[in-house]
């Protein structure tokens, strides 16, 4: 087996495990950071989605091996300071954005990235972002209430970026 | 309408113990016993039955209270909304609680399980009793300290505060208490409604911060020491056997422990006959999966196909049904008669209930003993089928409840749990099982379709005068699945005096189960369709033709024909007044009849009794001339009773509910083909996305006085129907097709 050191959430970590294997696994089975979800193993839910260097990405469809030194940010290292929420994550909480939230690690990574590059989204923004994450509940009003509250809130240092 | 109608309190019988926690704590389980009166033998009758040992809260002498939250979690947020009934009534800031869930315990806290929305209900008033008995031995154990009555005593915060102004706070208590006897029924003073502080507010489920912050907390984010992973490839076509399989190759794979095939127990939904794969990681074991090589056994079910039954219906749609569900007057006669006769055949598909979360359960044999991690919605079928197809004794099964991500009636079936059970009697180590997405949409327990033949009559002022119906619908083992029973009773039979439902059945091999508000979850769409077609036919208001229909009764009985005589069964007792008041109630808040649409907008609405709660709604959509659907508006009215417990979940439901509804009418189809579902995952079985959510949707609580009921369901039934309607408003298509990707909406 093929031995990785990756980045993830500002740490080196390393793994031994084949070079298919998709980060998802790497981070649920070997790294025990299982805040990222498995949905549908195809790129079409989102519920899987990190950031690597920044960016959005499909955990299930990223192997490890294409992901060299590039920083990898999970669900549990959003928050640059691990005693304080990201704002999306504090939005989240103070509107009760999820009903059984399995899919709301991958919602609350996408939306991050969105008020990254667009702090101010309007609606349509939202929705263009946000359209690659699937909440079987419905709660997608609350996931565009949620942004706007976020918007609104003091940026604090966001370890996601 | 499948849930009795729960009028009045269950008479109960309540037995009180308690027992001293380490450390001088406290400790008050509370035994309830249900009455064995007739509420209770319908209750039992339904998904959640008795009131045994219920209930379980604990005060350390350090003040920190710990509720346990009996109820599974998936979503529908019981193990937030439960607590606050005990802590409302134990007078103890929601904030400073912690809530754990408990495992599946029969003796320690009765019926765990989660469906039917009777979570609420069945443990609405004993949840009450619950924290006032706890706070008045709280009360009593300050009053006794400090040689004053209990009546110049009150208790606000965690704290008994006297009137002179000593307090002395819960912790203080605690060891005190521990020492009295738990006070009668009769001798524990209630927190009255107009007193409530929590309850009816908006408060975030506790799980939020976990959630967030991506904690382990999901029955797939299990893991033990020295665990090892597995998968579960089943036969593509449903009722197939292995005959042989690539073992040896298998096992030589990287990472593969094991390898080996499970016969099964000839059960279409319990352990289902397939080849496990043991590995050191998921992903090794899914990796292995693609090399495995399997001669499957197909069976006889291999031949059917949605297709072909759809076919058979059509060809017999005007013969007479198999059953006549319900005959009142003369439908013939009265169709004959009619001013105008509308025909009209709505068909509907199999669904999935797509869990976003898929299927998974770990579990550890070691020493006789079953140990058990599972998102489960009812412990008890789970534990039940490894009992009995393992032969594993109960006292040797244990089992751990983990939040479900999402239960939509899903995780009521616990075939994924005996394949894990089953595999780990095998591994001698914990093993995880997960499912595929794959798997769990080809085996899936799967919302029949059904396909409804209707004929209505209407008089010359379109007056519904004859209504008759060929329901198709389609069972295993000789009886209809899950949802797939029309019952006698059902919306509009008992309103329409010349009125038939016939039931034909065509039996299968394919696995069917309860999908949110079973039945309801889209009989109303046909129906609430169809009246909207027999208003229109008569120049009717759809609002005014509905409370004509419903007339000026306040109650229908269960199973009484118009003009009374012998009850027919198959119904719950229909409390019109209330739906008629809900009716109302939407169409108030949507300003029914005062908006003026443009073509390609309108408005519709529909209304539902089920799962005890009375539901209406009205949606306003527009329909763009390529065809577009989007929902503008979206009203709901809802009667749960007296109280909504957090108002912050109860929103959460509906709106769900009604994005559900909406994602169901837009794609939501399984295909049926040589006995093998076709689709497989998100890209074939699309759900809902954001861009597609309506702009507003908006809910209103209609506070009754009646009991307080559940609402995981009873806001899902009218969605559908009040869309379909809309657009029927907006662009005059009727919609008789689900799902509306197979309809053309486009207009000029």
């Amino acid at each position: 087996m093929p031995k990785y050191t990756l980045q993830v959430n500002g740490q080196s970590r390393s793994v031994e495990v084949a070079a298919d294997t998709p980060l998802l696994w790497v981070l649920r089975d070997h790294l025990e950071l299982v805040g990222t979800k498995f949905g549908c193993g195809i790129g079409q839910c989102g519920a899987c989605t990190i950031h690597v260097n920044g960016v959005p990405s499909r955990s299930c469809m990223t192997p490890v091996s294409t992901v060299g030194r590039m920083k990898i940010t999970t669900i549990e290292g959003l928050a640059a300071d691990a005693t304080k929420l990201h704002p999306v994550q504090q939005a989240w909480s103070e509107l009760d954005v999820a009903q059984c939230g399995y899919c709301q690690a991958g919602q609350i990574m996408t939306a991050a990235a969105l008020l990254k590059d667009n702090p101010k989204p309007t609606d349509e923004d939202i929705d263009g972002a946000m359209a690659g994450n699937l909440c079987r509940c419905g709660t997608y009003m609350r996931i565009r209430a949620g942004i706007k509250l976020a918007a609104t809130l003091t940026l604090a240092t966001g370890g996601a970026q | 309408m499948n849930t009795p109608l729960l009028s009045r309190p269950v008479d109960r019988r309540d037995f009180l113990k308690f027992t001293g926690l380490a450390g001088g704590g406290f400790a008050l389980a509370f035994y309830i016993r249900s009455g064995g009166d007739a509420a209770a033998a319908a209750l039992a009758a339904s998904a959640s039955a008795d009131f045994a040992p219920n209930a379980f809260v604990r005060i350390t002498t350090a003040g920190k209270v710990t509720i346990v939250s009996k109820q599974p979690e998936m979503g529908q947020g019981v193990k937030t909304s439960l607590p606050m009934i005990i802590a409302e009534q134990l007078e103890v800031p929601f904030k400073d609680i912690a809530i754990e869930q408990g495992d599946f315990d029969l003796q320690k806290y009765g019926n765990q399980g989660a469906g039917g929305s009777n979570s609420t209900p069945n443990n609405y008033d004993n949840f009450h009793l619950v924290g006032a008995t706890v706070r008045t031995m709280l009360v009593d154990a300050a009053a006794q300290t400090w040689g004053v009555p209990a009546s110049e005593c009150r208790a606000e915060k965690a704290t008994v505060v006297h009137t002179s102004g000593k307090k002395l706070t819960y912790g203080q208590l605690a060891t005190k208490a521990a020492t009295l006897p738990v006070p009668e029924k009769s001798a524990v003073t209630l927190k009255q409604p107009k007193d409530f502080k929590l309850l009816g507010t908006r408060v975030a489920q506790y799980d939020t911060p976990a959630i967030v912050t991506g904690k382990p907390l999901f029955g797939i984010d299990v893991k033990l020491p020295g665990m090892l992973y597995a998968v579960y490839e089943k036969c593509p076509a449903f009722g197939g056997k292995v005959v042989s399989a690539n073992l040896d190759q298998i096992k030589t794979l990287p990472g593969v422990k094991d390898a080996f095939i499970l016969a099964g127990n000839d059960k279409l939904k319990e352990l289902v006959p397939g080849v496990a794969i043991i590995a050191d990681s998921t992903w090794a074991a899914m990796s292995a999966r693609k090399q495995l090589k399997i001669v499957w056994d197909e069976g006889k079910v291999a031949t059917e196909s949605w297709e072909g039954f759809v076919a058979q219906a059509t060809a017999k749609a005007a013969q007479p049904g198999a059953r006549v569900l319900r005959k009142d007057g003369d439908p013939d006669a009265a169709l004959a008669g009619a001013a105008k006769v509308v025909e009209a055949n709505y068909v509907y598909p199999f669904i999935s209930h797509a869990n976003l979360e898929p299927q998974n359960t770990t579990a550890h044999w070691k020493d006789g003993v079953m140990e058990i991690w599972s998102p489960t919605q009812i412990p008890s079928i789970g534990t039940g089928m490894v009992n009995r197809v393992l032969g594993i004794p109960p006292e040797k099964i244990i089992l751990h409840l983990n939040r479900a991500g999402g239960g939509f009636g899903r995780r009521i079936g616990a075939d994924y749990l005996i394949e894990a059970a089953a595999i780990a009697q095998k591994v001698n180590a914990p093993v995880k099982l997960t499912w595929s997405r794959e798997d769990d949409m080809k085996h899936d327990q799967y919302r029949p379709g059904g396909l409804h033949f209707l004929k209505g009559g209407i008089d010359a002022k379109g007056k519904i005068v004859a209504w008759k119906n060929h329901f198709f619908t389609f069972g295993e083992g000789g009886s209809p699945g899950s949802g797939g029973s029309l019952s006698a009773d059902e919306f509009p039979g008992r309103w329409i005096a010349n009125y038939q439902a016939d039931q034909t059945m065509f039996d299968t091999g394919w696995p069917m189960g309860p999908w949110r508000a079973p039945g309801s979850c889209v009989f109303p769409w046909v129906f609430h369709s169809f009246i909207d077609e027999l208003a229109h036919a008569g120049g009717r208001d759809p609002l005014e033709l509905r409370l004509e229909i419903l007339g000026d009764k306040d109650e229908m009985p269960a199973g009484t024909p118009p003009g009374g005589g012998k009850a027919k069964g198959g119904g719950a007792p229909y409390n019109v007044a209330r739906m008629r008041n809900v009716l109302k109630f939407a169409a108030e808040k949507a300003g029914w009849g005062q908006k003026k649409f443009a073509k390609g907008s309108g408005a519709g609405l529909a209304f539902h009794f089920s799962h005890r709660g009375y539901f209406a709604q009205v949606a306003e959509v527009t329909v763009t001339k390529d065809g577009e659907l989007k929902v503008d508006r979206f009203v709901t009215g809802a009667d749960i009773g007296a109280q909504v417990v957090n108002l912050s979940g109860a929103e959460n439901q509906v709106e769900g509910s009604v994005l559900d509804g909406l994602c169901v009418l837009k794609s939501q189809e399984i295909n049926i083909e040589r006995g093998r579902v076709v689709q497989g995952n998100f890209n074939d079985y699309p759900l809902m996305r954001i861009t597609e959510a309506p702009a507003k949707v908006e809910t209103y609580f209609l506070s009754t006085n009646y009991p307080t009921t559940g609402l995981g369901e009873p806001a899902l039934p009218p969605v559908a129907p009040a869309i379909c309607n809309a657009i029927f408003a907006a662009t005059g298509k009727r919609i008789r097709q689900m799902p509306l990707s197979r309809v053309d909406l486009r207009w000029s």
